[in-house]
């Protein structure tokens, strides 16, 4: 394909400052062209007035801001919990032996229920079953039940994805371990899930990307979160404009995430990991 | 291949910037023209004269005829399920017709329903040539043309709103009001500041959030949730104390919604709260539309619709500052 240049001159290769000027002028003809049809529509003089209204955003962004604290907590205790709670549930489904069984049944369960069942209902569940049980203090701060719902969502696709982690790893790593005397719980935590969990890092952080979204799901049991914030105030200035703000708030948290799972992918973590980088 | 796609990532987002730059300088420019015209359009003062005859106007006719949405029909929207008393209930044993949940706007029964035929009257329009469609809130003011002529669904006056919708005269003037379960602490309260410690709750969207966080400015932050319902119930299993609503939304709380909550009280506010139709922004029929409720105050409809479906104002009493 490439073809070696005889003697390589000094400066930018021409075919390269070629292809890069190609690309800009298509670029610029594509969005530019998208841009005139949405500019030139017969709506939209409305539509920015709903969607983009400067002063719209601008008064409404420090308190979105502060209402985006909430999710903060939300999906940072969330996550932690998860990544627990996951690693447990993977670790139960991967024992071996007729013994254990029952536990690899409740684990299968507890999967299954939990991945089929939508987020936003096992919020509604927790955030109006549990208090009305009338076990606890009915003021609790609904932000725990939050928690716990999507700690018992996420944590499900988690351990799946770890116990993908965990199965990827080649037999001959558990048998070498137990050949040296390790037990099935010993070589599980020294041998296969340390190796399991670096390989697995770039499906993590895109299940944790899924849950900072999810957390504007906690606003339906009340909490004045991001979402709930921009509801009240899109609703006070009938203007579509908060949303927008809220859109790009996630982008800008959720954009450099992405590209850190890029960056890791690249760096060889989630792929398959050579004899000497096994174990570290 | 991921030069270029990273050098076209670049440059949409710099045109992105650009475009967006660009439009919230013109965007806000033309918003504060916009609110300049509509505090000026509904100051338009009622031609049509106080005939004890409840027919329409030649003129309000003439306005109204040409500036439907659909010829020959007066469209009128509102959210599904529309409530009572605002929309009865058909009587028992018959179901609401489709699409509408809990009340039927098309019986004309319930405040908003007769004020929505009241208003169709005024303007020339016979009860078959009414026709209801449910709007959810959201769609009342979103942009582009609208699939109704009026959308009546207890929107209360504030002027943000007119910025991309045309509000009209109101056509009821209420409070907002306190409900409380009856064996609450907070059944007993006289004062605002006896209320100040109370976990509130309110539905998103409504006046009654800004009157909790204007007129009480409790201690806890208020619960906002999708719908009264989830309020109401929120108030039933004690994880809140107190709900905000109007007047007539918390006597059916009370009435029908849950037995053993009460109304504590309502609050009269410097600047009274009023209802308004929500119709598209700078639309012809604006004008006669405030004509019609000009002309149903003026000769006692307004008044006598109040009597008739919300009948309970006085009864109760005044929370004190």
């Amino acid at each position: 394909m490439t073809v070696q240049h005889p003697a390589r001159r000094r400066g930018p290769d021409p075919r390269a400052v070629r292809s890069s000027l190609l690309a800009l002028a298509s670029c610029v003809v594509v969005f530019g062209a998208l841009i005139w049809i949405v500019v030139n529509a017969p709506g939209w003089p409305a539509v920015q007035t709903s969607f983009l209204n400067g002063q719209v955003f601008w008064d409404t962004l420090p308190g979105l801001l502060d209402a985006f604290i909430i999710n903060i907590q939300l999906f940072v205790t969330a996550e932690v919990l998860v990544l627990v709670l996951g690693l447990v549930l993977a670790t139960m489904r991967s024992l071996h032996g007729p013994v254990f069984l029952p536990i690899r049944v409740l684990s299968n369960a507890y999967t299954d229920l939990f991945r089929a069942v939508p987020g936003v209902l096992v919020i509604f569940i927790l955030g109006f079953g549990i208090p009305g049980l009338g076990l606890i203090d009915p003021k609790t701060d609904q932000r725990l039940f939050g928690i716990i719902a999507l700690t018992l969502v996420y944590a499900a696709y988690v351990s799946e994805v770890y116990r993908a982690g965990i199965e990827s790893i080649h037999p001959s790593q558990d048998a070498a371990a137990r050949s040296l005397g390790l037990s099935r719980m010993q070589s599980l935590r020294h041998v296969v899930i340390p190796q399991a969990v670096r390989r697995v890092i770039p499906p993590l952080l895109n299940d944790f990307i899924g849950l900072q979204k999810d957390t504007v799901l906690v606003s339906f049991i009340g909490v004045v979160e991001i979402f709930r914030y921009s509801q009240i105030v899109s609703a006070a200035t009938y203007n579509f404009t908060p949303y927008v703000a809220v859109g790009l708030v996630f982008v800008v948290i959720t954009v450099p995430l992405i590209h850190l799972v890029d960056w890791l992918a690249k760096r060889g973590f989630g792929s398959a990991v050579t004899a000497s980088g096994a174990v570290r | 291949m991921p030069r270029s796609f990273t050098l076209s990532l670049g440059l949409a987002t710099l045109v992105l910037v650009a475009a967006c730059s660009a439009s919230t300088g013109a965007s806000s420019s033309a918003s504060t023209a916009a609110s300049a015209a509509a505090t000026v359009a509904p100051s338009v003062a009622a031609s049509a004269a106080p005939s004890v005859a409840p027919s329409a106007s030649a003129a309000l006719t003439d306005c109204a005829t040409n500036a439907v949405v659909t010829p020959g029909k007066f469209t009128i929207g509102t959210d599904n399920p529309a409530y009572p008393p605002y929309f009865a209930e058909p009587a028992a044993s018959a179901k609401p017709t489709k699409p509408w949940q809990i009340g039927d706007p098309t019986n004309g029964n319930g405040f908003e329903a007769a004020v929505g035929y009241a208003i169709a009257d005024k303007l020339g329009f016979t009860k078959d040539e009414v026709a209801w469609i449910v709007v959810p809130f959201a769609n009342s003011f979103a942009p582009g043309p609208k699939t109704f002529d009026i959308d009546l669904n207890q929107v209360n006056y504030k002027t943000e709103r007119t910025q991309t919708a045309d509000l009209s005269k109101g056509y009821y003037f209420g409070n907002q009001s306190v409900v409380t379960l009856k064996d609450s602490p907070f059944a007993k309260a006289t004062t605002i500041a006896d209320l100040k410690g109370a976990q509130w709750g309110a539905q998103v969207g409504t006046t009654s959030l800004d009157a909790i966080n204007t007129l009480i400015a409790p201690t806890k932050k208020a619960l906002v949730y999708d719908t009264n319902d989830l309020a109401v119930k929120a108030l039933g299993q004690k994880t809140i104390d107190a709900i905000m609503v109007d007047l007539p939304t918390a006597d059916y709380i009370t009435n029908v919604q849950v037995q053993n909550a009460k109304i504590v009280g309502q609050f009269q506010g410097a600047t009274p709260e009023y209802f308004s139709a929500v119709l598209q922004k700078g639309s012809k029929l604006t004008d006669c539309v405030n004509q019609a409720i000009d002309a149903l105050t003026t000769d006692g409809t307004l008044d006598n619709l109040v009597k008739q479906w919300l009948p309970f104002q006085a009864a109760v009493p005044v929370i004190k500052p």
